[in-house]
């Protein structure tokens, strides 16, 4: 299987999709160029006017996707950085998500918006947000976070696919790394989680750019005997509970981590989840892991106290399983 | 259908369906005074001629977008009364299955893109149907109906320069109707005129008399005439009142000024219209009666279909959130 760009897994699902479907079109600004994070490189060039530059118009550019989606078509639209949602806050919650509840189940909304989360790169905080929470909180979209490229290119086919208004989120950083990725198309079912190491002993449930970090938690963690399960969820909404409930009751020991400020975060309803479904089970109180409670700093130490990540995680494993002690 | 000049069918034919709409948003009035049915409704009498005069230019498979004001787009589109009326009143037979009620619905089959409960949102909507027509190359044009109050919104200056820069078949049609909820327009806007805003959009722009329904059909005629030969969207207010309050006849919430209201209602666009047909002998004032006494008797059917329907079934509470449904898995 040959090695590629977590982008360029990206960039091959959307030219699979729109070699057979001449309703797919990709719009967002500066897309022409491929976009700033090349998640739409070469497009272009190969299906010219299908792939075209709007005005920096949030608000418009996503009701370009809703109008369009609504009579027949199957946008996929780039707001470029996730921080940007809000300028088209309420296309995306009162029209978007509502339309096909509030018209009586009439208009089908097969749209795309795929946007860029995350800090570690000094662009502070109107550029470094993971704002994940806000959309699950509202019924009738659909959230997907894939963390490699093998699911970012899956994940990606899957949601061109649905019938439904989806949002995409990458991790910026995460665009730049590579794996195997096959050149088919293939799918990465909506709506199902995926064990991405297999533990004993406490369970990381983790999203997007966390997923990396709690593997190398795992690692560290495995020198002291220590098996920790990492559950990626991928789809955030609709949650896949039962593989993370699964998993919490093998383990007896849980812990949620996401980049997003902890307080009212993703987090907080995996958690809850658990304590609903798998309260008998927990040998131990479920942890979080997150940002703490203020914007993203731009100075580059003070940035890198504000993101979670591996240390954090391992910190929070000490606690559950404390050195000396055995699971 | 882009002819400047009407035919006489479609003369009786928008008489017709300005009397539609006055008749069912009079009894819709009262039904909400009444508290016989729920919620709000946004009341388009006095306006008639402005949904009317535009969506006579209209095919079934053009798109409209709508507004919280939008019982006469339906109507004028072609809109179901019954399904209406049902709607109006939550029950299961409406347009909405009753979970949208007055100021949500929609019909796909006659390209009604859906009345919206937040002001300005349609702008960016007609834009993305609008490149839907663009797309098919089939002649197809989007209507966004929008009011003044919408017209400070930053969703409409978006949409009308994306339309504009994307060349889009959009008609963007204003209806100025002097109130922006209870606020007069000279509050919320600085200009006098909003057509004046298609210079900063960058397309054509005109001021019709939103009272003369003839007056609106040969401007919207030619917007549309020119979207569909490709060259690109169109901004039109019309200027027009609205009879009655913001909100239900009467809100109680302040007075307009009596002469304003007034000097409107003798320029009301029924009785207009009616006055053309008679003295070109195209309809009598006798026929003109008939026409409303039929129109009523309509109303009261579809009043009755509603009043009759059931309710919603309590499953239709999780139903239609999503296509299809998620097997198994729900958020709850």
């Amino acid at each position: 299987m040959p090695e590629k760009l977590f982008s360029q897994g990206i960039v091959e699902a959307q030219a699979h999709e729109m070699r057979t479907d001449p309703t797919i079109f990709v719009a967002g600004e500066d897309i022409e160029l491929g976009g700033v994070f090349a998640t739409a490189k070469g497009l272009r060039e190969e299906f010219g006017s299908r792939v075209f530059n709007t005005p920096i118009a949030e608000a418009a550019m996503t009701g370009l996707a809703i109008g369009a989606a609504a009579t027949g078509m199957r946008p996929i639209v780039e707001i470029m950085f996730m921080d940007f949602m809000t300028v088209a806050m309420d296309q995306v919650v009162n029209q978007m998500a509502k339309m096909r509840y509030m018209f009586g189940g009439e208009t089908r909304l097969p749209l795309v918006l795929i946007t860029h989360a995350g800090a570690g790169h000094q662009n502070a905080a109107q550029h470094s947000q993971s704002l994940e929470a806000w959309f699950c909180h509202v019924p009738g979209l659909k959230v997907v976070w894939p963390s490699d490229p093998y699911d970012g290119k899956g994940l990606m086919i899957a949601a061109i696919r649905d019938d439904n208004p989806v949002i995409y989120i990458t991790n910026k950083l995460a665009l730049g790394t590579r794996a195997d990725v096959p050149d088919d198309a293939y799918t990465v079912p909506i709506g199902k989680a995926a064990v991405k190491r297999e533990g004993e002993d406490v369970t990381v449930v983790a999203v997007g750019a966390m997923v990396p970090e709690a593997i190398k938690a795992a690692d560290a963690v495995a020198e002291r005997g220590l098996s920790v399960e990492v559950v990626d969820p991928r789809t955030l909404s609709p949650l896949d509970t039962d593989t993370i409930v699964r998993s919490v009751r093998k383990t007896g020991r849980a812990i949620v981590a996401h980049e997003a400020v902890q307080f009212c975060g993703y987090g907080a309803e995996v958690a809850a989840q658990i304590a609903q479904h798998a309260f008998d089970a927990l040998d131990a109180p479920v942890l979080r892991v997150g940002a703490p409670f203020s914007p993203v700093p731009f100075n580059p130490n003070l940035e890198k106290a504000w993101l979670p990540g591996a240390e954090e995680i391992i910190a929070s494993i000490e606690q559950l399983i404390p050195t000396g002690a055995r699971a | 259908m882009c002819a400047m000049e009407p035919t006489e069918a479609q003369l009786v034919e928008m008489f017709r369906r300005m009397v539609r709409i006055r008749e069912f948003d009079e009894r819709a009035g009262l039904l909400l005074e009444r508290a016989i049915v729920p919620g709000a409704v946004h009341l388009y009498v006095g306006e008639e001629a402005v949904a009317v005069g535009v969506c006579a230019q209209l095919n079934d498979d053009d798109y409209i977008t709508s507004t919280h004001r939008g019982h006469g787009h339906l109507i004028a589109k072609g809109g179901d009364l019954g399904k209406m009326f049902a709607e109006i009143y939550g029950k299961a037979t409406g347009y909405c299955h009753g979970k949208g009620g007055s100021m949500h619905m929609a019909d796909q089959s006659l390209g009604i893109l859906g009345a919206n409960g937040i002001v300005g949102a349609g702008g960016p909507i007609a834009a993305g149907a609008g490149y839907t027509c663009k797309f098919r190359k089939q002649g197809q044009v989007t209507v966004c109906f929008f009011g003044d109050g919408a017209a400070a919104e930053g969703s409409m200056h978006e949409a009308g320069n994306l339309a504009a820069v994307l060349n889009l078949p959009v008609i963007f049609v204003c209806e100025n109707n002097l109130y922006g909820e209870f606020a007069h327009v000279d509050e919320h806007h600085a200009i006098s005129d909003i057509a004046d805003m298609a210079t900063g959009w960058g397309m054509a722009g005109a001021v019709v008399d939103g009272m003369d329904v003839l007056a609106v059909f040969e401007a919207a005629g030619e917007a549309i005439a020119r979207a569909r030969r490709g060259e690109g969207p169109t901004l039109l207010e019309c200027k027009t009142y609205r009879f009655y309050d913001h909100l239900g006849r009467d809100y109680g919430l302040t007075k307009r000024p009596e002469d304003e209201i007034a000097h409107w209602k003798a320029r009301d666009p029924i009785a207009r219209l009616g006055t053309a047909l008679a003295e070109r002998s195209l309809i009598s004032a006798a026929d003109q009666d008939r026409i409303v006494e039929e129109t009523r008797a309509e109303i009261e059917a579809a009043i009755a279909f509603a009043q009759e329907s059931p309710e919603p079934a309590p499953s239709a509470l999780l139903e239609d959130v999503y296509v299809p449904e998620p097997a198994g898995t729900t958020n709850g």
